[in-house]
């Protein structure tokens, strides 16, 4: 039987631009330009591999946002993904994270699943907490933050290093897993790739497909409101001196006029 | 006044500094009452009483350290149950923020994470935080349910504040999800005897400069004689020199000490993101246009390997 794979991506602002929020405090994606989820390509890599050690898979590559976060999912198609799905719905602005595993767990389903891949966070909200509330959600096992991953006779294993032990980790299928950005290089997408995505489906859903209602979604059905933002102010230019053979003198004078020594 | 359920991080008993900043914070907020779980929570009740914990609620059982994170979310659930509070903390840590979030989705309420600040408001606790790589500080609220909210180390300063910390057996039935995941092995990491990277007053992390793991004993004498963490940027994390859970950046820890030292960093957007909010910024590094240099507050443009021996040594002599 084929085993089924959902990735669920975020199309996100480039870090290296100068991402701001926009009036209503929610970001503001027209500023700066949009790309897949760095981590959230180390997913697509781990599901390829995944679908390779098995005898028959099939990945769907899974983003919920506006029209340009296709961009995320041809990126991911282009890498190996078999479709795509796009949820996509103007209520959906300013949904937070709760609303987003929502709309997310609502829609694997309506995929159908066995393995749901993620990356650890994204690189814009970076809270890291999506996969384990999709887990909850969709009421399977979660296995995240892997470093290595592995599915053999419906069971996921994986390797998860903490901060005081490494723990090995298994779990049946269906199952939730989120990997870091030691789990392996992602692959670039080949030329053949890019042209081969062109043709592959990408199925567009909304909140009505999804039997969501708006309210529960968007700035207005959010769990969480921002009050604010404020702009770091620059930092004020700090001293630069050259070595000359007594930079390390210098600089300890330094810190011990800022009692650090 | 009204409850405040704080998560404690702790390993067999011994209490980690995110929470005793916790319950600093909680205090602010209402009163704090302590969940601990699994091996040695009854330990935890003098550390916990000693920083404000009114309460401490405790349960152990073989599913707490075999199977991952969900029996943790049942208790805590059991614990916001019987206390019904007025919001409940965890440290920012991976496991925090997981069990956060189940909870979160269980209760139906708001989550933040990673706030960097606390305080009480008209409407619930507000949070601060600093995103899109320290760029921006937003302040945010929980506007349904109760607030769920996840809080950085260094958030706050450790204050002493005795309470009674009575010791309360929490009954907890698991969740049939609570068995999902099986931890098959643990294996815990050798300490290094040096602080924890990201409770770390000082955090002196080295990069590409370095050149290689055989260098690196150059960063972790300067870190040595400071009494620092030592901490790497992802280049020399890829290239193997220094394990990843070192890593300070964007993919790896966020780190805000007192003082960070770079050496042979650069300073690309995924490290600023891991070290902006650091209060003294130091940097060491042969390439004057490197971008850590519109950082710092002290930066010596030379060689490491000159500058860094000298400077240990410089301190160890002032240190005595």
């Amino acid at each position: 039987m084929s085993l089924r794979i959902v990735v669920c991506v975020k199309y996100v602002p480039d870090a290296t631009g100068d991402r701001r929020f926009a009036d209503d405090l929610t970001v503001d994606r027209d500023e700066v330009d949009g790309l897949l989820s760095e981590l959230d390509e180390y997913a697509v890599e781990q599901a390829l591999q995944i679908a390779d050690e098995a005898d028959d898979a099939e990945i769907t590559v899974l983003t919920v946002g506006p029209e340009d976060a296709k961009d995320a999912l041809r990126k991911a198609l282009s890498m190996g993904a078999d479709k795509a799905v796009h949820v996509e719905d103007d209520d959906l602005h300013g949904t937070d994270a709760l609303g987003t595993s929502l709309v997310l767990a609502k829609a694997i389903e309506k995929t159908g699943y066995d393995l749901v891949v993620c990356g650890m966070a994204s690189t814009d909200g970076t809270m890291g907490v999506l996969p384990a509330m999709l887990a909850e959600r969709l009421g399977v096992p979660q296995v995240s933050l892997l470093s290595e991953v592995s599915v053999e006779d419906g069971t996921v294993k994986g390797r998860r290093d903490g901060d005081t032990a490494t723990e090995q980790l298994e779990a049946r299928l269906p199952a939730v897993v989120s990997v870091t950005d030691q789990s392996g290089e992602a692959r670039y997408p080949s030329f053949k790739g890019i042209m081969a995505a062109k043709k592959k489906p990408v199925e567009s859903w909304d909140l009505e497909d999804l039997e969501i209602e708006a309210d529960e979604v968007g700035l207005e059905g959010a769990w969480t409101a921002v009050d604010g933002a404020t702009e770091r102010p620059a930092r004020t230019a700090g001293t630069i001196v050259k070595d000359e053979g007594e930079g390390g003198k210098q600089l300890a004078e330094f810190l011990a006029g800022q009692k650090f020594i | 006044m009204a409850e405040v359920l704080v998560y404690v991080d702790h390993v067999d008993g011994a209490v980690r500094k995110p929470t005793l900043e916790l319950l600093t914070l909680a205090r602010r907020i209402g009163e704090p009452v302590a969940v601990a779980l699994g091996s040695g929570a009854e330990n935890t009740a003098s550390a916990l009483a000693e920083h404000g914990a009114v309460k401490v609620l405790t349960a152990d059982a073989p599913e707490f350290a075999d199977y991952l994170v969900v029996p943790k979310v049942d208790a805590v659930q059991a614990a916001y149950e019987s206390v019904s509070p007025a919001a409940v903390l965890f440290p920012s840590s991976a496991e925090g923020k997981e069990i956060a979030a189940r909870l979160a989705v269980r209760i139906g309420s708001g989550i933040i994470t990673d706030a960097v600040d606390l305080e009480a408001g008209d409407e619930g606790p507000v949070a601060t935080q600093s995103v899109f790589a320290a760029a921006f500080t937003t302040k945010s609220r929980v506007s349904k349910g109760t607030p769920v909210i996840t809080v950085k180390p260094n958030s706050a300063a450790v204050e002493a504040a005795p309470a009674a910390g009575a010791v309360e057996a929490l009954e907890v039935s698991f969740s049939e999800q609570a068995t999902g995941t099986k931890v098959v092995s643990r294996t815990p990491r050798e300490s290094t005897g040096r602080p924890e990277l990201t409770e770390a007053a000082i955090v002196v992390s080295g990069g590409r400069g370095v050149g290689g793991a055989e260098n690196f004993p150059v960063v972790e004498a300067l870190a040595d004689s400071l009494g620092a963490a030592v901490g790497a940027s992802r280049a020399a994390v890829d290239a193997g020199w220094y394990p990843h859970t070192s890593q300070v950046g964007q993919t790896g820890k966020t780190v805000s000490p007192q003082l960070y030292i770079a050496a042979g960093i650069s300073g690309a957007i995924q490290h600023r993101a891991g070290m902006q909010t650091s209060k003294t910024i130091v940097a060491v590094n042969k390439d004057a246009e490197a971008p850590i240099f519109d950082l710092v507050d002290y930066g010596v443009v030379g060689d490491l390997f000159e500058v860094v021996p000298q400077l240990t040594e410089e301190v160890k002599t002032r240190k005595g």
